[in-house]
């Protein structure tokens, strides 16, 4: 077995030093997802502005495939429009379920074309997808939050839980 | 005490599964038998003999082929039961695996003779597979029942210092595991035996380590059920036992309803077989409970003292070999006594899905993850760690090739 199909040294770099990691504020929703198969687990914050993913952020404990595919997410979301970084997350779903058979568009899914290997291994897709999941909850639980405020919710409940103390 | 008798050699030759080659042609060293063991021939034929030769229903067909399918599984029944010291054949009930015997014995206590009731509890401990914490669980909230736990010790053995608290007049349910398929605690079941009979309490061994490495005798051990299945001791999947003490499976009430389970039926009620059919509804796994049957010969044959007396010496021999890898941590007993051929450990910083990536790449096939037992991980603080596990066919050269793969993955990651 070529090992280094999957651990591609851009993951590995990723997961040594993983980019935007830890729990940062201001953000308008937490989300907590788990791999109940491995006990991997993410907790992962949004902040959206307008059309713009201002933050991602997050505190993970997983194997080098989840941590490195975290920080690639974030590279590839942090400071661009929602619609981008959709765009990216079908992308990358579709790589993943691809078993290693369609070339990615590395223009849209940079970095993250290292995990073109992990896709022919299908116990490790999962670990691949855990914070590319949360981010899509988390992004459209925002949005949905975002459009609350017309709909008649009260201030309190539909604000961002910004510079939250509780 | 070494049996200079038992040739692992030999005995691997039964075993067609570990002439496999994997990943670029390197030698399959199999360390998964906690998760499933593997096969011998004498099963394997078994299976396609009565597939070929006798496969038809059971109780109810009047030819030959329905006579000889009948035998061939009441026969698998006496095997199991001589082989677990069963007083009555009767007793020894077949289900699919360990947890739907356990979910059995949780499902029959919900209601009828012995049915829980809000204030009364039932005790685990903290070591337990997920198959004997949720089904409890599920009963404790049908019922209004209180779960308990034992807590487990720094070393990974039973805390049982608060036992005469922890069991006491309310507690109707002990349930807990033989051997830990994580940890490889082999559990004190007489001291716990013992005191909840004295509250009147009901025990349910968990036995699906246990049974597959070690001679087991029901009736010495004085437990009230065992749950047990046949994949992890050379039988097929598909097919587990519970035993239970005949005057609980006679008061109970059924679990599945459906056909072989009756004595009448009308459209007002119905009365129920006596066992073991009152606990087998449907067509069970006639095949795979042959087989199982196919697997207890083998076992006999080669003596399940001999494999334990195996299964404590590579585990011995583990131990010493993984104390000299740093930055390894064993989670349970780190000596072989009083433990089953199951060591989990973390590795530095190292995730355990990782380190069996690398292992097997080398060919080299181990568990990652909780294990179905993600609160004794909580336990010692991970939320994973990688498992080998050993059987009557695992040799110390495997242990070696082990221990090469570890400092690999150490370099690979480091």
């Amino acid at each position: 077995m070529q090992l280094e199909s999957m651990y591609q040294e851009i993951i590995l770099d990723h997961y040594r030093t993983p980019h935007h990691k830890g729990l940062r504020e201001p953000y308008d929703v937490e989300v907590h997802h788990v791999n109940p198969t491995c006990g991997d687990e993410i907790t992962l914050r949004v902040k959206l502005d307008g059309d713009t993913v201002t933050d991602v952020s997050y505190d993970s404990a997983g194997c080098s495939i989840s941590q490195a595919s975290a920080s690639v997410l974030t590279d590839l979301v942090i400071g661009r429009d929602i619609e981008t970084g959709l765009v990216a997350h079908r992308e990358f779903v579709a790589l993943m379920q691809s078993k290693g058979l369609v070339t990615p568009d590395e223009d849209v899914l940079e970095d993250a074309v290292a995990f073109t290997g992990v896709s022919k291994y299908p116990a490790r897709v999962k670990c691949a997808l855990l914070s590319w999941m949360a981010w899509k909850d988390a992004t459209s639980q925002a949005r949905e939050n975002m459009l609350e405020p017309a709909a008649g919710m009260s201030p309190a409940t539909a604000s961002p839980r910004e510079g939250s103390t509780s | 005490m070494t049996d200079s008798s038992y040739d692992v050699e030999l005995l691997r030759k039964d075993f067609p599964i570990l002439e496999r080659r994997v990943h670029d042609n390197q030698a399959l060293i199999y360390l998964d038998s906690a998760n499933t063991s593997q096969k011998p021939r004498q099963v394997l034929d078994t299976l396609a003999e009565f597939y070929e030769q006798h496969n038809s229903n059971i109780h109810r067909a009047t030819h030959a082929l329905g006579e000889e399918a009948t035998a061939a599984y009441e026969g698998a029944r006496l095997k199991v039961a001589s082989f677990i010291g069963a007083p009555d054949a009767d007793t020894v009930i077949f289900t699919k695996n360990s947890t739907e015997a356990l979910n059995l014995v949780a499902n029959v206590m919900a209601w009828g003779a012995h049915g829980l009731k809000p204030g009364d509890e039932v005790v685990v401990t903290e070591m337990e597979h997920h198959s004997n914490i949720v089904p409890w669980q599920i009963l404790c909230e049908r019922t209004g029942a209180t779960l308990r736990w034992f807590g487990v010790t720094d070393d990974g053995r039973l805390d049982v210092s608060h036992i005469d608290e922890l069991i006491n007049d309310r507690t109707k349910v002990v349930a807990f595991v033989h051997v830990s398929n994580v940890l490889g605690t082999l559990n004190p079941v007489a001291t716990i035996v013992a005191r909840a009979h004295a509250v009147g309490a009901v025990v349910v061994l968990d036995a699906s380590q246990s049974v597959p490495q070690l001679p087991v005798d029901v009736a010495e051990l004085g437990i009230d059920f065992a749950a047990f299945t046949g994949h992890k001791m050379c039988g097929p999947t598909g097919i587990g036992v519970l035993w239970g003490r005949r005057e609980l499976l006679d008061e109970l009430p059924p679990f599945l309803g459906g056909g072989e389970m009756i004595e009448t039926v009308t459209m007002q009620g119905s009365t129920y077989a006596g066992l073991p059919h009152k606990y087998e509804a449907g067509t069970p796994p006639i095949a795979q409970a042959v087989g199982l049957g196919a697997a207890v010969d083998y076992l006999s044959n080669v003596g399940m003292d001999a494999v334990a007396a195996h299964e404590k010496q590579i585990t011995a021999y583990a131990l010493d070999a993984l104390s000299t890898v740093s930055g390894l941590r064993v989670l349970g007993p780190t000596n072989a006594v009083d433990r089953g051929g199951a060591i989990s450990f973390t590795l530095g910083d190292v995730h355990p899905h990782d380190v069996a990536q690398i292992l097997d790449s080398h060919g080299i096939a181990v568990r990652a993850g909780h294990h179905c037992g993600r609160p004794i991980h909580q336990r010692f603080g991970v939320s994973a760690s990688t498992r080998a596990s050993f059987y009557l066919y695992t040799t110390p050269s495997e242990i070696d090739a082990l221990i090469v793969g570890l400092e690999k993955a150490k370099r690979f990651f480091g």
